[in-house]
Order: C-alpha cells, then sequence, then structure tokens
C-alpha cells in the first residue's frame, strides 16, 4: 500500500514541474477529471462578483464551478475586517454606490438603510456628501447580509466546492485543468486523507485575494528571536484581542506602527476603550514618513495631509475607479501605472472628524504621543518590550511598550504564494510593475492563453494593472463586468444587453434567480 | 457615477432629450388651465427651454469639468449636481425670455410655469441619473457617464 502511495506521489511530481497537461497524464495517476465551463478560484468576493454577473447574464450555475477553502463568499473579508476592528456593526470604507451584491449599483446602500431604518438621514447624508457632510458609507454587516442573500438567489451553493487548489496547468488541447484537493477527513491509521480532482475549463478565472499578510521585517526577526513574546507583536489584521484584553486589565503602553485606515481603526479602538472602559492606554504612534501637510506641487493633484496623516476618503481618489483618471490610468504603461497609483493611493486613511478630535483629544490628555523615527532593535524586557529607534524627531532613543501593532497593512511578494507562484513558473504568466500578476485591461493575464482558454485575474494581487480599485467592491465588480463583455465576444455567454439588465434587475428587485439562457 | 467631460455632455443630451422631453411632454398637458397660453404653446415653450438648457449646458459642463480638477476626488458631488440646476435654471430663464422677445417662435412663460417645468425636469433627470439609469446602462457608470 505504501509502495503504490510514493509511486503515486512520484508521477505526481512528476506531473507538477511539467508545462502542460494530458487528460490522461491525470487519469493514469487516479485523477477523476471533471469538464466545466468555467472554473473560478479563490471563492471569495472576486469569485462571487465573477458569478453574479454571469448568473445575470443566464449562464447556468450548473456551468460554474467555484473553489475555494469558505463557503461564505463573504468570511476571508468578514474576519479580515474584523481583526482590524470593523465588526459587523461598524461602516466601511466603500460608497453607497459599490454594491457588491447588486451589479448595477442600485438601490444604492444608502438606499437601502434609509428604507430599513425609515430614516431619511442616509439619503440627506448622500445628497450633501462630502462638501456638508462626510461621505456615507455602508455598515459591513448591511454589506454580508446582502451578500448572504445573492447568495441564496443565483445559486452559489451548488456552485461552490470546498477545497484548495495549488496548481493550475494549460491542456494540451487548449484550455485548461485545475487540479483541485479536498480533504476527506482522516484514516484509520490517522493520516490526512484527501481526494484530487482535475476540473477541466475553456475559462479559468484567478481571486485568491491577497498573496498573504506580512509583518515589518524588525517585527518579524523579532517574533523568530524570540518566540516566548511573540504575543506582544501582532499584526493588525491577525486575531489580536488579546491585546486589548490585556490593556483593559492593567495601565500599559503600546505603539502602533502605519497611518493608513488600519492605523486609524486600530487608535479608535484603544481610546473608545479608554472611555468606555475606562483603560489607563497610552499611546505611542510610531511614524516612518510623516505627513506634516497637503501633499503634492499642483493645486490640480493635491490630497489633504497633516498631522501624520494623508487623508482622502477612500484607498484612491473616486476618479480611479470611473472618471477620468480611470480612463487616464488605463491608457498608460506598466511604470507610468504604478508610478500613478502610487500617487493616488500608498498609505491614506479616511478623514473623519469623529476620529480627528478624538486624537486631538488625547494627544492633549497626554495619552496619545507621535513619534518618528526608524526602529533599530527592539527586545523582550520583563513585562513588556524595549524599542530601540533612530529617532527623526529629536526626541528620546528609547521607547518601552507593552504591545506593539502593525496597522502598515504590508502584504507579502506573490512568490510566496504558491498558486500564483505556480502560475509564474509553469503558465507562462508574469509580474508588473508593482510585482502584482500582469494582467490586460479586461484581466485576461498577459502569457497565459491556451488555445482558446483565457484565464483570468481580478482582485489585489492585480494591482498595477489597467485599473487603481481593484482591491475593492466596485473594482471586484468591473473586473467581473469586464470579463464577462470579454466571454460574451468569445460567444461563451450572452452580452449584458439594456434588456437583459432592465429583466436581471426586475428579477433581482423580486427577489428571483435569473432566468438561465445559454450563449446563442 | 464619477464624470469625465465627454461623459457629461453626453449623458445631460442624452436624458434632456428623452426623459426631459417626455417630461416637458406630460406637465405642459398638466399645466392647463383658463388662464394659461394653449397646450401648444406651453409645449413649445417648455421644448425651448430644453434645447436652451442643452446648448447651454454644453458651455456649462466645461465650467464644472475646469472646476472638477481642482478636487483631489476629480467627481462632482451629486448634490452639486442638483444645486447647480438653481444657476442653470436663472440662464435658461434669461436666454429664454430673450428668445421669446425676439422670436414668435418661441412663447413666452410665465415665472412658475417656468419654475414648476424646469424644476421637475431637472429633478426628474438627476433622480434618474442617481440610480435608475445604471440598470439600463450598466456599463455608464464606470465610463464616466460615456454612451459611447
Amino acid at each position: 500500500m505504501s509502495t503504490v502511495r510514493t509511486s503515486q506521489k512520484s508521477m505526481l511530481d512528476q506531473l507538477l514541474i511539467q508545462d502542460k497537461w494530458k487528460r490522461d497524464d491525470l487519469l493514469d495517476l487516479g485523477i477523476r477529471v471533471i469538464d466545466a465551463p468555467l472554473v473560478t478560484v479563490g471563492g471569495g468576493l472576486g469569485s462571487f462578483a465573477l458569478a453574479d454577473h454571469l448568473r445575470v447574464a443566464g449562464v447556468p450555475a450548473s456551468e460554474i464551478v467555484v473553489l475555494g477553502p469558505c463557503s461564505d463568499p463573504s468570511d476571508t473579508y468578514r474576519r479580515l475586517a474584523s481583526n482590524s476592528q470593523i465588526p459587523d456593526n461598524e461602516r466601511l470604507r466603500s460608497d453607497s454606490g459599490s454594491t457588491i451584491d447588486n451589479i448595477w449599483g442600485f438601490p444604492s446602500y444608502a438606499l437601502r438603510e434609509a428604507w430599513h431604518d425609515r430614516s431619511l438621514t442616509p439619503l440627506m447624508k448622500v445628497a450633501t456628501e462630502p462638501i456638508l457632510t462626510e461621505y456615507f458609507t455602508p455598515r459591513a454587516g448591511q454589506v454580508y447580509a446582502g451578500v448572504d442573500r445573492e447568495c441564496d438567489r443565483i445559486g452559489w451553493s451548488s456552485m461552490f466546492h470546498k477545497g484548495w487548489v495549488r496548481t493550475i496547468r494549460p491542456d494540451r488541447d487548449g484550455g485548461y485543468f485545475v487540479l483541485f484537493t479536498v480533504e476527506k477527513g482522516l484514516a484509520v491509521d490517522g493520516r490526512r486523507q484527501i481526494e484530487r480532482i482535475a476540473f477541466r475549463c475553456r475559462t479559468v478565472h484567478v481571486a485568491v485575494g491577497y498573496p498573504g499578510l506580512a509583518l515589518l521585517p524588525d517585527l518579524a526577526s523579532f517574533r523568530k528571536r524570540y518566540p516566548d513574546h511573540s504575543h506582544r507583536v501582532s499584526n493588525a489584521y491577525e486575531p489580536h484581542d488579546h491585546v486589548y484584553d490585556e490593556l483593559s486589565h492593567r495601565s500599559s503602553t503600546i505603539v502602533i506602527r502605519g497611518s493608513g485606515i488600519v492605523a486609524s481603526r486600530v487608535l479608535q479602538r484603544l481610546l473608545d476603550d479608554r472611555r468606555t472602559l475606562g483603560t489607563n492606554t497610552r499611546i505611542v504612534h510610531l511614524f516612518r514618513h510623516y505627513v506634516d501637510g497637503p501633499q503634492g506641487d499642483s493645486p490640480r493633484f493635491r490630497r489633504q495631509g497633516g498631522g501624520g496623516f494623508a487623508y482622502q476618503p477612500f484607498n484612491f481618489p473616486k476618479a480611479a475607479w470611473s472618471g477620468q483618471l480611470r480612463e487616464h490610468l488605463e491608457g498608460l504603461e506598466s511604470s507610468e501605472r504604478a508610478d500613478l497609483i502610487n500617487r493616488m493611493g500608498g498609505t491614506n486613511t479616511a478623514p473623519r472628524k469623529a476620529w480627528q478630535r478624538q486624537l486631538a483629544e488625547a494627544r492633549e490628555a497626554g495619552v496619545y504621543l507621535q513619534r518618528i523615527g526608524r526602529v533599530t532593535d527592539i527586545e523582550p524586557t520583563g513585562s513588556g518590550l524595549r524599542i530601540v529607534l533612530d529617532p527623526s524627531d529629536g526626541g528620546s532613543a528609547i521607547v518601552e511598550a507593552n504591545h506593539i501593532v502593525d496597522a502598515t497593512g504590508l502584504l507579502a511578494e506573490m512568490t510566496q504564494h504558491r498558486l500564483l507562484a505556480d502560475l509564474l513558473t509553469h503558465c507562462g504568466a508574469g509580474q508588473n510593475s508593482k510585482g502584482r500578476l500582469d494582467v490586460d485591461p479586461d484581466f485576461e493575464v498577459r502569457g497565459t492563453r491556451s488555445g482558446e482558454g483565457k484565464m483570468y485575474a481580478s482582485g489585489a494581487m492585480t494591482l498595477g494593472g489597467h485599473y487603481a480599485g481593484v482591491d475593492s467592491f466596485l473594482g471586484l465588480q468591473y473586473a467581473a463586468l469586464r470579463i464577462t463583455d470579454q466571454m460574451s465576444n468569445d460567444g461563451l455567454c450572452r452580452a449584458l444587453s439594456p434588456g437583459r439588465n432592465a429583466s436581471g434587475w426586475t428579477r433581482w428587485a423580486l427577489g428571483r434567480p435569473p432566468r438561465n439562457r445559454r450563449a446563442a | 457615477m464619477t464624470p469625465t467631460l465627454a461623459g457629461r455632455i453626453q449623458t445631460r443630451l442624452l436624458l434632456l432629450s428623452t426623459i426631459g422631453l417626455a417630461w416637458v411632454v406630460l406637465v405642459a398637458a398638466l399645466l392647463g388651465g383658463s388662464a394659461s397660453p394653449s397646450y401648444t404653446d406651453r409645449l413649445r415653450a417648455g421644448v425651448a427651454a430644453l434645447i436652451i438648457t442643452m446648448l447651454l449646458g454644453v458651455v456649462w459642463e466645461l465650467v464644472y469639468h475646469a472646476a472638477q480638477q481642482y478636487r483631489w476626488e476629480k467627481d462632482w458631488p451629486t448634490g452639486l449636481a442638483l444645486a447647480v440646476g438653481l444657476t442653470e435654471g436663472t440662464a435658461v430663464w434669461f436666454a429664454l425670455n430673450t428668445a421669446a422677445r425676439r422670436s414668435t417662435l418661441v412663447p413666452s412663460m410665465t415665472v412658475p410655469m417656468f419654475v414648476v417645468v424646469f424644476g421637475t425636469t431637472w429633478l426628474l433627470i438627476w433622480l434618474f441619473a442617481s440610480g435608475p439609469m445604471r440598470v439600463v446602462a450598466l456599463r455608464w457608470r464606470y465610463r464616466g457617464g460615456r454612451l459611447l
């Protein structure tokens, strides 16, 4: 038995080093091959957005295969949001029309909230934003509930298969094989039992989210050197409630790294806890690059800034999603796109008055201190950490703290993700100037065409392409629409025509499933 | 929807010539009364106001686009799109009166009638562009209002 398993593993290893596969290669290994027109890999909101568009275009649920580790497409997003201190009742950084559960953006989240709460306040906010009020943003829970409803409507559970995809290979006859691993429980001898299935498809879509999260190098090094003290160093995207628990029990000092939206959320949580739980927490906010005023030399391209933060309501200027900046970016070459994306994006947070007021009060009370400098060393002490700085603000080189929270949102390299690295090595995919997956304006992964087969990608890993807001609800929908349009051009599905949209929207409004219509 | 210059102009011309025209035809009939001008005159005055709104609007859109360049977001807030109806309406009123004085083809309109015709048309188009437009023209919002 063991010899057979070893031999099969050896054959699989041989297969994995090949750039193209044949159906017989897989059948010889006892791997079941299932034909499917389209496979979307990831199973998160990127897969959901594409499946939703295709279903509205008339593609039957039976012709869409969704592969991923979580059955709820909101699951990963919800976990990251919750870890970074956005529980369901808090508002996201997304605008009213970016309705991930509705491909048309109507009714908006504000209109739905107004209807649900029987209140005109959300509508007044949209009508007066951002001049008299701040931008309306939806509550996280409202977004998740909408996704759940839309999943039921489009038959998500019948499309979804739970498991892992680590390999995609072009079929020698055109199209792709997606090698899918399903866990089948434990064998009698305690070994993990798995089954490998190969989906053979003409179109494959990859939307696996972030390649991975990374700690700042000095923090990663600390964790490695002092594993017993690693709980004192947290990534804001990881579960780190133990930090808040400890702070609620004793007077502490916490160091926050980063000045983006996640840092703002963590600061809000710490200051809320001071007010509501009476914690005695002192915050040292450590900046590497301090923003002391508006950014940009031209009055036509100047972002608000000051007090350490660069401010803009969303990750990018609004016109990057649908206006002149979108059009401009689409026409640029790779390195120019990277430059413009950096200038429009980078580290920034939302200019929310409540946060600014909270910080000003905390600063006045002496419990919020800003420092500027580079960390040169971190050492554990009896009950905390000793941080050595190369300060550029003239302050002390030593900061004593109990915890450090890394809210920089640093992402791992694409090559650290097994599937993405495999695409680079074996499928002809390349990297753009931002180091992410190189896609064309229609989100087709350049260099991966296989006969008539096409590979598409959407989401965070395509940043640096022809669209800036890829890592957003509207960006995922934009990518889904471009892919659906391409599939329609290739005769694989019906076009999302005005008539199709009108009837599709009516069915959405009535809660009825989309009507199946095969490609002409 | 964050408009581009081409998108602004195309959207204005399309919505005024479809929804705007249909509404003017209807509202001209609803505004009947013994002291009113005839339905034909009301309709002609309303259509003239629409045409002026389109023509002057192309110039206004250039101004709005220039102003938009000084916003970091390069957007045009929804409320502003509604509020500029006041300035545009005033300009259209003066242009309509001038046209009525100089040409027998353009009937004059009383101030209350103009306010009702222009105000309701503007509001209707604003409401349509703020939501239902996205349903029939799915790609419109991504293209900055461009239809062609």
